[in-house]
């Protein structure tokens, strides 16, 4: 019997605003416990909510992405309800959230699975804030739990999928594309670690050609491996469950990574009545044609767009265009290199390769790279101009990774004697040797074979400690050897 | 030492005159509050805090300043929050509360030099129509102590007219101010939907809730309103226009320049007058509830004389939904009340219970201490019409229901400038009279609700007593934004009339 998998996703994306969505205080992270609540963020009496318009641009922003730069599924009205709860993180006992109105219905992601796109649809994108912290451990006091409000009030942006996902794989794909695209426009950090993006998972299963089984919400998704092993649990727990004869309940269940299983929340009979109500605190939210204008100008191209201006202008090859607009920070990157004066292609490569394979060695991300576009760009105009050869250059990539000579290339050449041999008649002289003790080579090179030839620049690579540049011992090679 | 009921003009003039210091209206305001402190109209003062204010004051009067509202003491009603009173909203829930702001009116009286007196009494969270839902006792009225001031302002009306403060702030979200203005016989003005910040007031029904005056002129409450209003970047609700950030003391005084009362001061005026309104329908045992009384009436029709024999024309307008804005203000207010009041869970300030053994029970026991009966009745009432499979036949129904009211009175004001008639059906009743039943408490609010559901100005004046010698108030509507003018013929009535110059002590 062939199971059907059904997942729809949605996606708590926190947005890069400095101050919070109805107040002032600041998002940034890591700070003291309430050191940046506000009066707002409180609840305290008499306090109002008041719209971060740059929250607004956000969702413009996201609307325009995901719709192909088209604005028509931006609403230019939409409204905030209040979701009436009690939790003691929850400091209004509401919730200012988007219900009936979202500021953005529709669009898609597209995703590539085995090679092949798919369309994700969108069901929409609301605006929301989030809700405060509550601690039960660390604290002095045992047995007292803790109240965090910095959190509270930071805007999110909430994404939500029709159930057009048919594999774990295809989920995490989608996630991965929407993390891209929520990175690459700028607004969302990106960070599943602090909480930046949060995926909750709906999933059902039913036999193929029968009508959508009850879904399960899987919350706690805070990694794309996570979010894979918890679907393909939840997946064979409710196959499972229907296989012994059972039905499956439709729940919140709770991924656990320790144990690598979902446990149920809260089922549906618990479900909260949450009297959502338009919050008559807030204006209706208003979006004019000049607003969408004004984000629209200001927005970065699309990968798509960047890749075909890189392979354009920088004369670079598809594959190379493709991998360095992968995200912005690599785009951005390879520009500010080139900016700075290297080589088009040179810089290509060497971002696409060498840096890439030092980011993966240090499991680190290009964002964290320690190695600044200005420095990056100084060593590949030292291969440029003959200084120092490519092997060098890799070593001195290692040298300026760990901070020596703050980076320093030039410094850290001479530090090292590094330099390539530039002394015409010292590298002859080592040729003359390497001619003399290799009759072999020799032989085999005048009797046609090219590959011999490459030994004895090997030869003379090896003898001159890799500073001598690769071609000009080629050239002279030949030169001696009667071959030009 | 002075005048038993000092106005705001009055005592401006002593200052400027250097007759009386800041710190010696100070003084003299204390007294006044202690005096009365059988009204149960003022919550605790404190001297250092006023005195400091007015010291400030005075050394601004002595710099050469001249606002008119320097060195004014007032007081406001404890729905303002403040930094250096308590603010209870008249409730156990917020007892001892201190506030780590000032509401926005009162940092605007603040800088306009005026010296706060302290908070005054009022109904629980603003609930109420007759000031006995304070957890902190209900307010007298200083015409007989055995009556209702109103509510839920009451204890700024009752501080008024007692004449302890020349002027008084308070709110309105269905008749707060004007109703306790008419049961006491001063002048209230609660001005267009958004022309005063919210900002610093306890919620009670967003919607709804409006800042406004009170005082005995109608000249006191322009310049009083005038200081308290204008847009507030801190509360999204509060209108930012030209229209709505014009000085209304600058029209005020435009208005009565152009026109002198006797001079035919009130030509060209057309008054609407709601038929709804004047039918008699109640008896003069009050035995029924469901309209106008006679006593209440007369003084209404005696009113409406003095316009129209300086020039003024009565124009029938029909408010056909006025029966229906009842309903339509309960459930919305109280929808919109049951999720204000959720912030009052004990977690971060007000009551906590003494005794809980979990999470919820925290919550529960904390509300069910700290929340009286009537704010009780609303937020329950409020979470059922916002409930599941109720939301629409409740809460949408009542939301089409204000809009045909608000159009209504658009409707009417084709046909007139301003609309006249009762603030309330009856004058101030006996306490505990209506208090077990509050179908007949809510019946009282019928003429005031309208108004609020539009968010149109209102205004109370004092124009004659019934015949339990209790004053009755005359309701003046404009349309939005009409403030200075329903302001300057009120202040016009008042030069041709003395019932705002009836004191509770001296009546003439």
């Amino acid at each position: 019997m062939t199971w059907e998998i059904v997942i729809g996703i949605e996606t708590h994306v926190q947005l890069q605003t400095e101050s919070k969505i109805f107040s002032t205080a600041s998002t940034a992270f890591g700070a003291a416990p309430n050191s940046q609540a506000s009066f707002v963020d409180c609840a305290l009496p008499g306090t109002l909510p008041v719209m971060n318009r740059k929250a607004v641009e956000c969702a413009i922003k996201f609307g325009l992405a995901v719709n192909a730069g088209d604005s028509k599924n931006i609403a230019r009205r939409s409204v905030f309800a209040r979701k009436n709860y009690f939790y003691p993180d929850l400091p209004k006992g509401y919730q200012l959230s988007q219900m009936e109105l979202p500021v953005v219905t529709g669009g898609s992601v597209t995703i590539q699975v085995d090679g092949k796109d798919k369309v994700v649809t969108l069901t929409r994108a609301h605006l929301e804030e989030d809700a405060g912290k509550s601690l039960h451990e660390g604290l002095d006091t045992p047995g007292v739990s803790g109240i965090d409000l910095n959190r509270a009030g930071t805007p999110l942006l909430e994404v939500v999928t029709e159930p057009d996902m048919r594999s774990a794989a295809e989920a995490v794909a989608y996630a991965k594309a929407l993390h891209g695209i929520v990175t690459w426009i700028g607004i969302c950090d990106g960070n599943m670690q602090e909480g930046s993006f949060r995926c909750d998972a709906n999933v059902s299963v039913r036999r193929e050609g029968e009508a959508l089984g009850t879904r399960c919400e899987i919350k706690n998704l805070n990694s794309f491996r996570f979010m894979e092993r918890a679907i393909n649990y939840e997946v064979r727990r409710q196959i499972e469950v229907i296989g012994d004869g059972g039905r499956v309940a439709q729940q919140t269940r709770l991924y656990d990574a320790d144990r690598n299983e979902t446990r149920a929340m809260r089922s549906k009979e618990d479900a909260m009545d949450y009297r959502y109500f338009p919050c008559p605190d807030l204006l209706p939210l208003v979006i004019t044609e000049d607003d969408i204008e004004k984000v629209s100008a200001s927005m970065v191209a699309s990968p798509q767009t960047m890749q075909a201006r890189f392979q354009a202008s920088y004369g670079l090859s598809e594959y190379d265009a493709k991998l360095l607009t992968v995200d912005r920070v690599t785009a951005r990157y390879f520009e500010d290199v080139v900016s700075a004066g290297a080589e088009t292609k040179l810089a290509a490569n060497w971002i696409n390769g060498e840096l890439a394979a030092m980011l993966n060695r240090h499991d680190m991300d290009i964002a964290q790279r320690p190695v600044s576009a200005g420095s990056f760009s100084q060593l590949l105009q030292r291969i440029m101009d003959g200084s120092v050869s490519s092997k060098s250059a890799r070593d001195l990539l290692g040298l300026m990774w760990a901070g020596e000579h703050q980076g320093d290339v030039d410094a850290l050449i001479k530090a090292h004697g590094l330099t390539q041999m530039a002394d015409v008649s010292a590298i002859e002289k080592i040729v003359d040797d390497v001619i003399a003790a290799n009759e072999k080579s020799v032989v085999e090179f005048k009797s046609g074979k090219e590959r011999a030839l490459q030994s004895l620049v090997g030869q003379v690579m090896k003898a001159t400690g890799g500073k001598a540049n690769p071609t000009q011992v080629n050239t002279i090679l030949r030169e001696k050897l009667g071959a030009n | 030492m002075s005048e038993a009921y000092p106005t705001i003009a009055s005592l401006a003039e002593r200052i400027r005159t250097k007759q009386i210091s800041a710190t010696e209206l100070a003084e003299d305001g204390l007294r006044r509050v202690a005096d009365n402190a059988a009204l149960n109209a003022f919550f605790p003062v404190s001297r250092d805090l006023t005195l400091a204010e007015a010291k400030a004051a005075d050394v601004r009067i002595a710099a050469g300043e001249t606002s008119p509202l320097l060195g004014i003491p007032i007081a406001h009603k404890d729905i303002f929050v403040t930094c250096g009173w308590p603010t209870t909203a008249g409730s156990k829930m917020l007892e001892g509360y201190i506030s780590p702001f000032d509401a926005t009116v009162v940092e605007k009286l603040k800088a306009a030099g005026v010296v706060s007196l302290g908070k005054l009494n009022c109904d629980e969270f603003a609930m109420g129509s007759s000031n006995e839902n304070s957890a902190f006792g209900a307010v007298k009225n200083p015409w007989d102590r055995s009556r209702i001031p109103g509510g839920s302002s009451g204890g700024s009306a009752a501080a008024v007219a007692a004449g302890i403060v020349p002027a008084t702030t308070g709110t309105d979200t269905g008749g707060s101010l004007r109703q306790p203005a008419a049961m006491c016989g001063i002048t209230a003005i609660k001005p267009t939907y958004g022309r005063v910040s919210r900002y610093g007031m306890v919620a009670f029904a967003s919607s709804l809730d409006q800042a406004g005056s009170m005082a005995h002129t109608a000249q006191d409450c322009a310049l009083l309103l005038d200081a308290m209003a204008g847009s507030d970047e801190r509360d999204s609700t509060s209108l930012n226009s030209e229209k709505a950030n014009a000085s209304i003391w600058r029209a005020f005084s435009a208005n009565i320049a152009s026109k002198h009362p006797l001079n035919k001061g009130f030509e060209n005026l057309r008054i609407g007058v709601p038929k709804e309104w004047m039918t008699y329908a109640g008896d003069l045992e009050g035995t029924r509830t469901d309209g106008i009384h006679m006593d209440v009436a007369v003084a209404i029709h005696h009113a409406l004389d003095v316009f129209t024999n300086h020039g003024a024309t009565l124009v029938d307008i029909p408010l056909p939904r006025t029966a229906l804005s009842i309903p339509a203000y309960y459930v919305i207010a109280s929808a919109e009340a049951s999720s204000n009041l959720s912030r009052f869970d004990g977690v971060r300030y007000g009551h906590r219970a003494a005794e809980y053994t979990d999470l919820n029970s925290m919550i529960f026991n904390s509300r069910t201490e700290g929340f009286g009966h009537e704010v009780k009745r609303r937020i329950l009432t409020g979470a059922y019409v916002l409930s599941h499979g109720y939301f629409d036949a409740y809460y949408l129904q009542a939301q089409r229901v204000r809009r045909l009211i608000a159009e209504d009175f658009q409707a009417a004001f084709e046909h007139c400038d301003l609309i006249m008639g009762p603030v309330a059906p009856t004058t101030a009743w006996k306490i505990g009279e209506k208090s077990k039943n509050p179908t007949a408490m809510y019946l009282e609010d019928i003429f005031t609700l309208g108004v609020s559901l539009a968010g149109l100005p209102g205004m109370s004046i004092p124009c004659g007593f019934g015949l339990n010698n209790m004053p009755v108030g005359l309701q003046i509507i404009g349309n939005y934004f009409d403030e200075a003018k329903m302001l300057a013929d009120a202040h016009r009535f008042q030069q041709l009339t003395d019932w705002h110059q009836q004191h509770p002590g001296v009546k003439s």
